[in-house]
């Protein structure tokens, strides 16, 4: 596996190519060699022993269930899912995607991993950075918080979806024109940020702009640039 | 993260009928934002999660001549936009548009945000509410405690209760609703919270087998208000101290006194000493500095919060003035 590792080359190449997929001497992408490793490396699923549907049953411990399994409880059956992946439905973008996933995986794993959405990005991974900053049903969540089974049926946005054709968005030039990206980890997060901010109100106050990306942090410092974005955006847009 | 099983049940009943005898063995999942992180960190590790955001039910405000009723997954987004909340409860409605991120409102719940977990640094690194080391030595009484409790920190729990929000419904009298496959109950918000005492017990009574389903609060018409934090930064963030103030007025003088602090003990502290000086008096510069020095009188800061008592008593003598002032609106 060792001559499959990218060299740093072909990293520093990746990193430039404006989001597109390098490939390296061994024909591999950094991003297939990672689902590759991934892969390998993951520990195979046992199933083991799962609860009683009900606390009135003197068993804590029941028969192991399979996925897609029903328990009775309080006189209905309930559906239960897992811990194995199954098949589950989004709505990202306007697309229909689909996958089978365990319920432990998050949207944002999802999103990333298996339908190379890899705009929302995972930096802390506990809901503290906003670097996986989504709209769900128009209202930014942390996607590293949500688990991609209850985003299912509900109508997600990712930061990938405001570009028409090469075309930047607005907010994204706003970025651009005021300097407000360095080492651009937290930009996309941001970007989603603040069109909920302008989606909610076209011309948010200086106090409106600060509280509205108050759940996004930029460890480079580049606040002030994304402050004077959104003044131009302010300016510029129509109520 | 553990892998799960998974139930997304559409009725209380079901819901509690698939909860378990014990903690540890089942998790009810609302928001998510803070069992999500936990269990990540294998804080906790469950292996059953039942979805409750299918009992529709349970979302959403109600107001009527009693008061005001709100379902336990209202998220806290949609409480801090209500127009009855914003009205009514001003002291709330501040607690809630200045706690955690736009983001974390939009997806955590009221009954969530009232059962997270201490934010104790020793219990989010997997040492426990109770930490000690090998030889029974309590870790965090000369440990890394300068975010820790000043009040009710005699016994071994050090942490602090970590609502934010807390403070200011207990201040309003609010009341809780819980149900269980034993039946439904219902207790004032301040008697969910106890002090642990042994590492099995948690910082609520809740039993394992139970869901919050909504908490109710009282009138609060003729009542002056106010919610006041101090913290390092202005959002997003902990705060160091938090007191939330109800005071009912007879004309210029005090007849009844609520006020709450957060984050000076391991559960939400009802300042009943200075509830206490300050009944019958008129709000003035020196009566609420009087009030807000016998909020701390018994503290004991452990070795590195010293400075938090300063902070809680400021924070206590801010939100009197403020209430008594026209509050929070």
């Amino acid at each position: 596996m060792g001559n499959q590792y990218p060299k740093r080359g072909d990293l520093s190449r990746d990193a430039s190519s404006r989001g597109g997929e390098s490939e390296d001497s061994s024909g591999v992408s950094r991003r297939e060699f990672l689902k590759i490793s991934g892969a390998s490396a993951a520990a195979p699923l046992l199933a083991g022993s799962l609860l009683a549907g009900s606390l009135a049953g003197e068993s804590l411990v029941s028969e192991s269930l399979v996925c897609g399994s029903t328990i009775l409880a309080a006189g209905e059956v309930v559906p239960v899912y897992g811990p194995g992946p199954l098949p589950m439905e989004f709505s990202i973008n306007g697309k229909e995607y689909k996958a089978n996933l365990e319920p432990r995986v998050t949207l944002l794993d999802a999103l990333r991993d298996q339908f190379d959405l890899t705009g929302a990005k995972r930096v802390c991974d506990r809901g503290e950075c906003g670097a996986c900053t989504v709209l769900v049903d128009n209202r930014t969540v942390y996607a590293c918080s949500l688990l991609a089974i209850e985003a299912q049926g509900r109508q997600i946005l990712t930061v990938e979806s405001l570009m028409q054709r090469s075309a930047l968005h607005p907010i994204q030039q706003a970025f651009v024109d005021h300097d407000a990206s360095q080492c651009g980890f937290c930009t996309p997060g941001f970007v989603v940020a603040c069109k909920a901010v302008l989606d909610k109100n076209p011309k948010p106050t200086v106090d409106d702009i600060r509280r509205g990306l108050s759940g996004n942090f930029c460890r480079c410092g580049t606040y002030h640039g994304i402050q004077q974005a959104m003044a131009q955006l302010a300016l510029t847009q129509k109520t | 993260m553990k892998s799960f099983e998974y139930a997304s049940p559409t009725s209380t009943e079901q819901a509690v009928s698939l909860l378990a005898r014990e903690w540890g063995q089942a998790e009810i999942l609302a928001g998510g934002t803070d069992l999500l992180a936990l269990m990540k960190d294998d804080i906790v590790a469950p292996r059953r999660l039942v979805n409750i955001k299918g009992i529709t039910h349970l979302e959403g405000v109600s107001a009527d001549a009693r008061g005001l009723r709100i379902g336990a997954l209202t998220r806290l987004s949609d409480l801090a936009g209500h127009a009855e909340i914003q009205r009514g409860y001003p002291a709330l409605a501040e607690a809630l548009i200045e706690s955690a991120s736009p983001q974390i409102r939009n997806m955590a719940t009221l009954g969530g945000n009232l059962c997270q977990r201490p934010r104790c640094w020793y219990f989010r690194n997997g040492f426990g509410l109770l930490p000690e080391d090998e030889t029974g030595k309590e870790l965090i009484a000369q440990g890394e405690n300068r975010y820790h409790a000043i009040l009710g920190n005699d016994g071994p729990a050090k942490f602090v209760s970590p609502s934010t929000i807390v403070p200011a419904l207990i201040a309003y009298g609010a009341t809780l609703k819980l149900e269980s496959p034993k039946g439904r109950r219902e207790l004032p918000l301040e008697e969910f919270y106890r002090i642990p005492t042994t590492e099995a017990e948690r910082e609520h009574n809740l039993q394992p087998y139970e869901l919050v389903t909504e908490v109710s609060l009282p009138p609060a018409k003729y009542a002056s208000a106010a919610h006041y934090e101090i913290r390092h930064r202005q959002a997003f963030d902990w705060p160091l101290a938090v007191a939330a103030v109800v005071l009912r007025m007879n004309g210029r003088h005090v007849q009844s006194a609520r006020i709450v602090m957060g984050q000076v003990a391991p559960v939400p502290w009802l300042a009943q000493e200075a509830a206490q000086a300050l009944t019958g008096k008129i709000v003035s510069a020196e009566t609420a500095k009087l009030a807000a020095a016998a909020a701390v009188r018994n503290a004991k800061p452990l070795s590195q919060n010293a400075f938090k008592v300063r902070l809680a008593r400021v924070a206590v003598e801010r939100a009197i003035l403020k209430a008594a002032s026209g509050g929070t609106a």
